[in-house]
Protein backbone atom coordinates (compact mmCIF):
# COMPACT_ATOMS: atom_id res chain seq x y z
CA UNK A 1 0.00 0.00 0.00
CA UNK A 2 1.29 3.45 -0.83
CA UNK A 3 1.75 5.81 2.05
CA UNK A 4 -0.99 8.36 2.59
CA UNK A 5 -0.27 11.76 1.09
CA UNK A 6 -0.09 14.59 3.59
CA UNK A 7 -1.23 18.19 3.41
CA UNK A 8 -1.14 21.04 5.87
CA UNK A 9 -4.10 23.41 5.81
CA UNK A 10 -3.90 27.06 6.82
CA UNK A 11 -6.73 27.23 9.33
CA UNK A 12 -7.99 30.71 10.15
CA UNK A 13 -11.13 29.57 11.91
CA UNK A 14 -13.45 30.70 9.12
CA UNK A 15 -15.63 28.61 6.87
CA UNK A 16 -13.43 28.60 3.76
CA UNK A 17 -10.40 26.94 5.29
CA UNK A 18 -12.68 24.44 7.03
CA UNK A 19 -14.19 23.44 3.69
CA UNK A 20 -10.87 23.42 1.83
CA UNK A 21 -9.42 20.97 4.35
CA UNK A 22 -12.55 18.82 4.26
CA UNK A 23 -12.50 18.58 0.45
CA UNK A 24 -8.94 17.24 0.60
CA UNK A 25 -9.82 14.75 3.33
CA UNK A 26 -12.58 13.47 1.06
CA UNK A 27 -9.87 12.33 -1.32
CA UNK A 28 -8.09 10.36 1.36
CA UNK A 29 -5.38 12.95 2.02
CA UNK A 30 -4.05 13.14 5.59
CA UNK A 31 -4.61 16.72 6.70
CA UNK A 32 -3.23 18.65 9.67
CA UNK A 33 -3.92 22.30 10.36
CA UNK A 34 -1.60 25.20 10.97
CA UNK A 35 -2.69 28.49 12.52
CA UNK A 36 -0.60 31.62 12.85
CA UNK A 37 -1.01 34.07 15.69
CA UNK A 38 0.01 37.58 14.64
CA UNK A 39 -1.33 39.55 17.62
CA UNK A 40 -3.94 41.19 15.36
CA UNK A 41 -6.15 38.12 15.11
CA UNK A 42 -9.77 38.61 16.09
CA UNK A 43 -9.52 35.26 17.85
CA UNK A 44 -9.15 34.31 21.43
CA UNK A 45 -8.54 36.94 24.01
CA UNK A 46 -10.78 39.58 22.47
CA UNK A 47 -13.90 37.91 23.68
CA UNK A 48 -12.44 37.48 27.12
CA UNK A 49 -12.20 41.24 27.49
CA UNK A 50 -15.60 42.78 26.95
CA UNK A 51 -18.39 41.75 29.19
CA UNK A 52 -21.02 42.00 26.48
CA UNK A 53 -19.09 39.38 24.54
CA UNK A 54 -18.83 37.00 27.45
CA UNK A 55 -22.25 35.53 26.81
CA UNK A 56 -21.05 34.24 23.42
CA UNK A 57 -19.32 30.90 23.38
CA UNK A 58 -15.71 31.47 24.34
CA UNK A 59 -14.16 29.34 21.72
CA UNK A 60 -11.11 29.59 19.57
CA UNK A 61 -12.48 29.15 16.08
CA UNK A 62 -9.35 27.57 14.66
CA UNK A 63 -9.45 24.90 17.38
CA UNK A 64 -13.17 24.47 16.80
CA UNK A 65 -12.53 23.87 13.09
CA UNK A 66 -9.82 21.32 13.90
CA UNK A 67 -12.23 19.51 16.19
CA UNK A 68 -14.95 19.46 13.57
CA UNK A 69 -12.50 17.95 11.11
CA UNK A 70 -10.84 15.65 13.62
CA UNK A 71 -7.38 16.92 12.68
CA UNK A 72 -4.39 18.18 14.63
CA UNK A 73 -3.84 21.92 14.78
CA UNK A 74 -0.38 23.43 15.10
CA UNK A 75 -0.58 26.96 16.48
CA UNK A 76 2.39 29.16 15.80
CA UNK A 77 3.37 32.43 17.42
CA UNK A 78 4.63 34.76 14.66
CA UNK A 79 4.20 38.02 16.57
CA UNK A 80 7.81 39.19 16.20
CA UNK A 81 8.42 38.20 12.59
CA UNK A 82 5.06 39.54 11.50
CA UNK A 83 5.97 43.10 12.47
CA UNK A 84 7.95 43.54 9.30
CA UNK A 85 4.93 42.44 7.25
CA UNK A 86 2.76 45.10 8.86
CA UNK A 87 5.37 47.83 8.87
CA UNK A 88 6.94 47.33 5.43
CA UNK A 89 4.54 45.50 3.15
CA UNK A 90 6.16 45.20 -0.26
CA UNK A 91 2.78 45.00 -1.96
CA UNK A 92 1.20 47.76 0.12
CA UNK A 93 -1.99 47.92 2.16
CA UNK A 94 -5.62 47.18 1.40
CA UNK A 95 -8.43 49.56 2.31
CA UNK A 96 -7.01 49.95 5.84
CA UNK A 97 -3.67 48.91 7.35
CA UNK A 98 -4.18 45.33 6.20
CA UNK A 99 -1.19 44.05 4.23
CA UNK A 100 -3.19 41.05 2.97
CA UNK A 101 -1.02 40.07 0.04
CA UNK A 102 2.25 40.19 1.97
CA UNK A 103 0.51 38.48 4.86
CA UNK A 104 -0.63 35.58 2.70
CA UNK A 105 2.82 35.24 1.14
CA UNK A 106 4.39 35.25 4.59
CA UNK A 107 2.04 32.62 6.00
CA UNK A 108 2.24 30.33 2.99
CA UNK A 109 6.01 30.66 3.11
CA UNK A 110 5.98 29.64 6.81
CA UNK A 111 3.76 26.70 5.92
CA UNK A 112 6.16 25.75 3.13
CA UNK A 113 9.03 25.64 5.61
CA UNK A 114 6.81 23.56 7.88
CA UNK A 115 5.95 20.96 5.23
CA UNK A 116 9.61 20.69 4.27
CA UNK A 117 10.55 20.09 7.90
CA UNK A 118 7.73 17.62 8.53
CA UNK A 119 7.68 15.65 5.29
CA UNK A 120 4.29 16.83 4.05
CA UNK A 121 3.40 17.04 0.35
CA UNK A 122 1.43 20.23 -0.06
CA UNK A 123 -0.26 23.26 1.48
CA UNK A 124 -3.99 23.96 1.38
CA UNK A 125 -5.70 27.32 1.71
CA UNK A 126 -9.37 28.25 1.55
CA UNK A 127 -8.74 31.03 -0.93
CA UNK A 128 -11.34 31.73 -3.61
CA UNK A 129 -10.64 33.85 -6.68
CA UNK A 130 -12.33 37.22 -6.41
CA UNK A 131 -13.43 36.70 -2.82
CA UNK A 132 -11.28 39.46 -1.37
CA UNK A 133 -10.17 42.61 -3.12
CA UNK A 134 -6.46 42.32 -2.48
CA UNK A 135 -5.02 38.89 -1.86
CA UNK A 136 -7.57 36.73 -3.60
CA UNK A 137 -7.60 38.03 -7.17
CA UNK A 138 -6.80 36.16 -10.34
CA UNK A 139 -3.61 38.17 -10.75
CA UNK A 140 -2.46 37.98 -7.12
CA UNK A 141 -3.04 34.30 -6.45
CA UNK A 142 -0.03 33.25 -8.57
CA UNK A 143 2.01 35.91 -6.72
CA UNK A 144 1.29 34.16 -3.42
CA UNK A 145 2.31 30.79 -4.87
CA UNK A 146 5.49 32.14 -6.39
CA UNK A 147 6.76 34.53 -3.73
CA UNK A 148 6.07 32.10 -0.90
CA UNK A 149 8.18 29.49 -2.65
CA UNK A 150 5.29 27.01 -2.46
CA UNK A 151 4.71 27.17 -6.23
CA UNK A 152 2.77 24.17 -7.46
CA UNK A 153 2.57 22.69 -3.97
CA UNK A 154 -0.05 25.27 -3.01
CA UNK A 155 -3.55 23.84 -3.50
CA UNK A 156 -6.73 25.91 -3.29
CA UNK A 157 -9.41 23.20 -3.37
CA UNK A 158 -12.32 25.64 -3.50
CA UNK A 159 -11.24 27.25 -6.77
CA UNK A 160 -8.67 24.79 -8.10
CA UNK A 161 -10.54 24.23 -11.34
CA UNK A 162 -10.04 27.88 -12.23
CA UNK A 163 -6.29 27.65 -11.70
CA UNK A 164 -3.45 25.72 -13.36
CA UNK A 165 -3.05 22.13 -12.16
CA UNK A 166 -0.94 21.82 -9.02
CA UNK A 167 1.70 19.18 -8.41
CA UNK A 168 -0.67 16.77 -6.56
CA UNK A 169 -3.03 16.95 -9.54
CA UNK A 170 -0.19 16.43 -12.01
CA UNK A 171 1.13 13.51 -10.01
CA UNK A 172 -2.32 12.00 -10.12
CA UNK A 173 -3.04 11.57 -6.41
CA UNK A 174 -5.51 14.46 -6.27
CA UNK A 175 -8.53 14.29 -8.57
CA UNK A 176 -9.10 17.70 -10.13
CA UNK A 177 -12.67 16.76 -11.02
CA UNK A 178 -13.53 16.49 -7.35
CA UNK A 179 -12.16 19.94 -6.54
CA UNK A 180 -14.22 23.11 -6.96
CA UNK A 181 -14.51 26.14 -9.22
CA UNK A 182 -15.85 28.79 -6.84
CA UNK A 183 -15.21 32.41 -7.75
CA UNK A 184 -16.42 35.86 -6.81
CA UNK A 185 -17.75 37.36 -3.63
CA UNK A 186 -20.86 35.23 -3.26
CA UNK A 187 -20.87 33.04 -0.15
CA UNK A 188 -23.62 30.78 -1.46
CA UNK A 189 -21.39 27.99 -2.86
CA UNK A 190 -19.54 27.80 0.48
CA UNK A 191 -22.78 27.67 2.41
CA UNK A 192 -24.13 24.94 0.17
CA UNK A 193 -20.94 22.93 0.59
CA UNK A 194 -21.08 23.45 4.36
CA UNK A 195 -24.63 22.12 4.35
CA UNK A 196 -23.53 19.16 2.22
CA UNK A 197 -20.93 18.24 4.85
CA UNK A 198 -23.27 19.01 7.72
CA UNK A 199 -21.24 21.87 9.20
CA UNK A 200 -23.27 24.31 11.27
CA UNK A 201 -22.47 27.13 13.63
CA UNK A 202 -19.25 28.06 11.82
CA UNK A 203 -17.71 31.52 12.12
CA UNK A 204 -18.29 34.01 9.33
CA UNK A 205 -15.93 36.93 9.84
CA UNK A 206 -17.15 39.92 7.87
CA UNK A 207 -14.14 41.92 6.74
CA UNK A 208 -11.22 39.62 7.22
CA UNK A 209 -9.46 37.50 9.74
CA UNK A 210 -7.78 40.31 11.66
CA UNK A 211 -8.15 43.74 13.21
CA UNK A 212 -6.03 45.34 10.51
CA UNK A 213 -9.04 45.29 8.18
CA UNK A 214 -10.97 47.38 10.71
CA UNK A 215 -11.04 51.09 9.92
CA UNK A 216 -11.19 52.34 13.51
CA UNK A 217 -8.38 50.03 14.53
CA UNK A 218 -6.19 51.18 11.64
CA UNK A 219 -6.78 54.83 12.53
CA UNK A 220 -5.52 54.11 16.06
CA UNK A 221 -2.47 52.25 14.78
CA UNK A 222 -1.65 55.06 12.32
CA UNK A 223 -1.98 57.55 15.20
CA UNK A 224 0.39 55.47 17.32
CA UNK A 225 3.03 55.52 14.60
CA UNK A 226 2.55 59.20 13.77
CA UNK A 227 2.83 60.41 17.35
CA UNK A 228 5.79 58.21 18.20
CA UNK A 229 7.53 59.28 15.01
CA UNK A 230 8.36 55.62 14.40
CA UNK A 231 6.52 52.82 12.68
CA UNK A 232 6.99 50.29 15.46
CA UNK A 233 4.87 48.44 17.94
CA UNK A 234 5.02 45.99 20.79
CA UNK A 235 2.41 43.34 21.50
CA UNK A 236 1.05 45.39 24.42
CA UNK A 237 0.52 48.39 22.13
CA UNK A 238 -1.59 46.50 19.64
CA UNK A 239 -3.54 44.77 22.41
CA UNK A 240 -4.43 48.10 23.98
CA UNK A 241 -5.67 49.39 20.61
CA UNK A 242 -8.42 46.80 20.91
CA UNK A 243 -9.86 48.12 24.17
CA UNK A 244 -11.40 51.32 25.48
CA UNK A 245 -12.11 54.71 23.99
CA UNK A 246 -8.96 56.37 22.73
CA UNK A 247 -8.78 60.16 22.99
CA UNK A 248 -5.88 62.34 22.01
CA UNK A 249 -6.46 65.78 23.52
CA UNK A 250 -2.84 66.89 22.89
CA UNK A 251 -0.13 65.58 20.57
CA UNK A 252 2.09 64.46 23.47
CA UNK A 253 -0.33 62.01 25.07
CA UNK A 254 -3.48 60.01 24.61
CA UNK A 255 -5.97 58.54 27.04
CA UNK A 256 -7.40 55.05 26.99
CA UNK A 257 -10.72 55.07 28.81
CA UNK A 258 -12.21 51.75 29.90
CA UNK A 259 -15.79 51.44 28.65
CA UNK A 260 -16.95 48.79 31.04
CA UNK A 261 -15.93 46.44 33.80
CA UNK A 262 -14.32 43.85 31.53
CA UNK A 263 -12.13 46.45 29.85
CA UNK A 264 -11.23 48.07 33.16
CA UNK A 265 -10.11 44.71 34.49
CA UNK A 266 -8.08 44.00 31.36
CA UNK A 267 -6.45 47.44 31.55
CA UNK A 268 -5.55 46.96 35.21
CA UNK A 269 -2.87 44.57 34.01
CA UNK A 270 -1.16 47.52 32.31
CA UNK A 271 -1.40 49.99 35.20
CA UNK A 272 2.23 49.73 36.26
CA UNK A 273 3.46 50.81 32.85
CA UNK A 274 1.33 53.96 32.49
CA UNK A 275 0.32 57.03 34.41
CA UNK A 276 -3.25 56.11 35.28
CA UNK A 277 -6.31 57.82 36.64
CA UNK A 278 -9.27 56.55 38.60
CA UNK A 279 -12.20 58.52 40.02
CA UNK A 280 -12.50 57.95 43.78
CA UNK A 281 -15.45 60.15 44.79
CA UNK A 282 -17.68 58.50 42.17
CA UNK A 283 -17.49 55.25 40.33
CA UNK A 284 -15.91 55.50 36.93
CA UNK A 285 -13.45 54.10 34.44
CA UNK A 286 -9.80 53.30 34.73
CA UNK A 287 -7.92 55.62 32.39
CA UNK A 288 -4.42 54.93 31.11
CA UNK A 289 -2.34 57.85 29.92
CA UNK A 290 0.11 57.01 27.16
CA UNK A 291 2.69 59.72 26.61
CA UNK A 292 4.67 62.41 28.39
CA UNK A 293 2.26 64.69 30.23
CA UNK A 294 3.01 67.92 32.08
CA UNK A 295 0.91 69.23 35.01
CA UNK A 296 -1.67 70.95 32.82
CA UNK A 297 -2.04 67.75 30.79
CA UNK A 298 -2.69 65.81 34.00
CA UNK A 299 -5.35 68.31 35.02
CA UNK A 300 -7.10 67.96 31.63
CA UNK A 301 -6.77 64.17 31.77
CA UNK A 302 -8.35 64.18 35.23
CA UNK A 303 -11.25 66.37 34.02
CA UNK A 304 -11.84 64.00 31.12
CA UNK A 305 -11.70 61.01 33.48
CA UNK A 306 -14.35 62.76 35.61
CA UNK A 307 -16.45 63.33 32.50
CA UNK A 308 -16.65 59.57 31.91
CA UNK A 309 -17.45 58.84 35.58
CA UNK A 310 -20.79 58.70 37.39
CA UNK A 311 -19.92 62.18 38.68
CA UNK A 312 -20.08 63.77 35.23
CA UNK A 313 -22.81 66.18 36.44
CA UNK A 314 -21.26 66.81 39.87
CA UNK A 315 -19.47 70.03 40.65
CA UNK A 316 -16.24 68.26 41.57
CA UNK A 317 -14.94 64.77 41.17
CA UNK A 318 -11.90 63.45 42.99
CA UNK A 319 -9.54 61.60 40.70
CA UNK A 320 -6.56 59.62 41.91
CA UNK A 321 -3.56 60.01 39.63
CA UNK A 322 -0.78 57.43 39.90
CA UNK A 323 2.57 57.78 38.20
CA UNK A 324 4.71 55.01 36.78
CA UNK A 325 6.76 55.24 39.99
CA UNK A 326 3.62 54.18 41.90
CA UNK A 327 3.21 57.51 43.72
CA UNK A 328 -0.42 58.69 43.88
CA UNK A 329 -2.09 61.99 44.47
CA UNK A 330 -5.73 63.06 44.55
CA UNK A 331 -7.01 65.88 42.39
CA UNK A 332 -10.44 67.47 42.82
CA UNK A 333 -11.50 68.59 39.35
CA UNK A 334 -14.52 69.92 37.50
CA UNK A 335 -15.74 67.28 35.05
CA UNK A 336 -15.13 68.27 31.44
CA UNK A 337 -18.54 69.24 30.03
CA UNK A 338 -19.89 66.21 28.20
CA UNK A 339 -21.06 67.95 25.05
CA UNK A 340 -17.84 69.91 24.70
CA UNK A 341 -15.26 67.19 24.19
CA UNK A 342 -14.08 67.98 20.64
CA UNK A 343 -15.00 65.20 18.23
CA UNK A 344 -11.50 65.14 16.78
CA UNK A 345 -10.03 64.11 20.13
CA UNK A 346 -11.61 60.72 19.64
CA UNK A 347 -9.45 58.35 17.61
CA UNK B 1 6.39 17.94 37.10
CA UNK B 2 7.28 20.37 34.38
CA UNK B 3 5.33 23.60 34.49
CA UNK B 4 4.65 26.54 32.20
CA UNK B 5 3.97 30.04 33.44
CA UNK B 6 1.46 31.59 31.05
CA UNK B 7 0.14 34.12 33.52
CA UNK B 8 -0.75 37.51 32.01
CA UNK B 9 -0.70 36.04 28.52
CA UNK B 10 -3.90 36.22 26.54
CA UNK B 11 -5.36 33.40 24.48
CA UNK B 12 -4.18 31.87 22.27
CA UNK B 13 -0.68 32.44 23.67
CA UNK B 14 -1.17 30.17 26.72
CA UNK B 15 -2.27 27.43 24.31
CA UNK B 16 0.80 27.98 22.15
CA UNK B 17 3.11 27.88 25.20
CA UNK B 18 1.41 24.66 26.30
CA UNK B 19 1.87 23.15 22.86
CA UNK B 20 5.54 24.09 22.76
CA UNK B 21 6.14 22.60 26.21
CA UNK B 22 4.32 19.37 25.34
CA UNK B 23 6.52 18.98 22.25
CA UNK B 24 9.47 18.24 24.57
CA UNK B 25 7.59 15.71 26.72
CA UNK B 26 6.86 12.00 26.38
CA UNK B 27 3.58 10.12 26.51
CA UNK B 28 2.46 9.76 30.11
CA UNK B 29 4.36 12.84 31.30
CA UNK B 30 2.43 15.54 33.10
CA UNK B 31 2.52 19.28 32.63
CA UNK B 32 1.16 22.05 34.81
CA UNK B 33 0.13 25.34 33.14
CA UNK B 34 -0.49 28.49 35.17
CA UNK B 35 -2.77 31.03 33.50
CA UNK B 36 -4.81 34.13 34.18
CA UNK B 37 -6.91 34.49 31.00
CA UNK B 38 -10.22 32.70 31.64
CA UNK B 39 -10.31 31.83 27.92
CA UNK B 40 -7.90 28.95 28.68
CA UNK B 41 -10.66 27.02 30.45
CA UNK B 42 -12.13 26.47 27.03
CA UNK B 43 -9.12 26.61 24.74
CA UNK B 44 -6.57 24.36 26.47
CA UNK B 45 -9.02 21.43 26.81
CA UNK B 46 -10.02 21.96 23.14
CA UNK B 47 -6.37 21.85 22.12
CA UNK B 48 -5.87 18.70 24.23
CA UNK B 49 -8.85 16.96 22.62
CA UNK B 50 -7.51 17.75 19.17
CA UNK B 51 -4.09 16.31 20.01
CA UNK B 52 -5.16 13.41 22.18
CA UNK B 53 -3.86 14.68 25.54
CA UNK B 54 -5.79 14.42 28.76
CA UNK B 55 -6.81 17.29 31.01
CA UNK B 56 -6.46 15.89 34.54
CA UNK B 57 -7.44 18.95 36.51
CA UNK B 58 -8.52 22.57 36.22
CA UNK B 59 -8.08 24.50 39.44
CA UNK B 60 -9.27 28.09 39.76
CA UNK B 61 -7.86 30.02 42.72
CA UNK B 62 -8.51 33.73 42.85
CA UNK B 63 -6.93 34.99 39.64
CA UNK B 64 -4.81 32.00 38.77
CA UNK B 65 -6.06 29.03 36.82
CA UNK B 66 -3.90 25.91 37.00
CA UNK B 67 -4.44 23.26 34.37
CA UNK B 68 -2.78 19.86 34.65
CA UNK B 69 -2.33 17.82 31.51
CA UNK B 70 -1.19 14.27 30.87
CA UNK B 71 0.54 13.88 27.53
CA UNK B 72 -1.04 11.37 25.15
CA UNK B 73 0.78 9.34 22.54
CA UNK B 74 1.18 12.30 20.15
S1 LIG C 1 -7.14 40.10 7.00
FE1 LIG C 1 -5.29 40.20 8.27
S2 LIG C 1 -4.72 38.05 8.67
FE2 LIG C 1 -6.17 38.06 6.91
S3 LIG C 1 -4.85 38.13 5.09
FE3 LIG C 1 -5.39 40.27 5.58
S4 LIG C 1 -3.70 40.99 6.90
FE4 LIG C 1 -3.59 38.74 6.85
Amino acid sequence: MTEKRKAVALISGGLDSLLAARVMMDQGVHVEGINFYTGFCVEGHTHAIRKKDRARPKRNNALWVAEQLGIKLHMIDIIEEYKDVVINPKHGYGANLNPCLDCKIFMVNKARAWIDANGFDCIITGEVIGQRPMSQRRDTMPVVARESGADDRLVRPLCAKNLPATRPEQEGWLDRDRLHAFSGRSRKPQMALAAHYGFEDYAQPAGGCCFLTDKQYSVKLADLWATRGKREYELDDIMLLKVGRHLRPRPNYKLIVGREEGENRFMEGYRKRFVHLLPTSHSGPLVLLDGEPDDSDIELAARLTARFSQGRDAEYVTVEVTGVDGASRALAVKPYPAGQVPADWYL
Amino acid sequence: MKSVDARRLLCPLPVIRTQDAVADLHPGDSLRVLCTDPGVIHDIPAWCRVHGHEVCDIDEQEDTITITIRVGSH
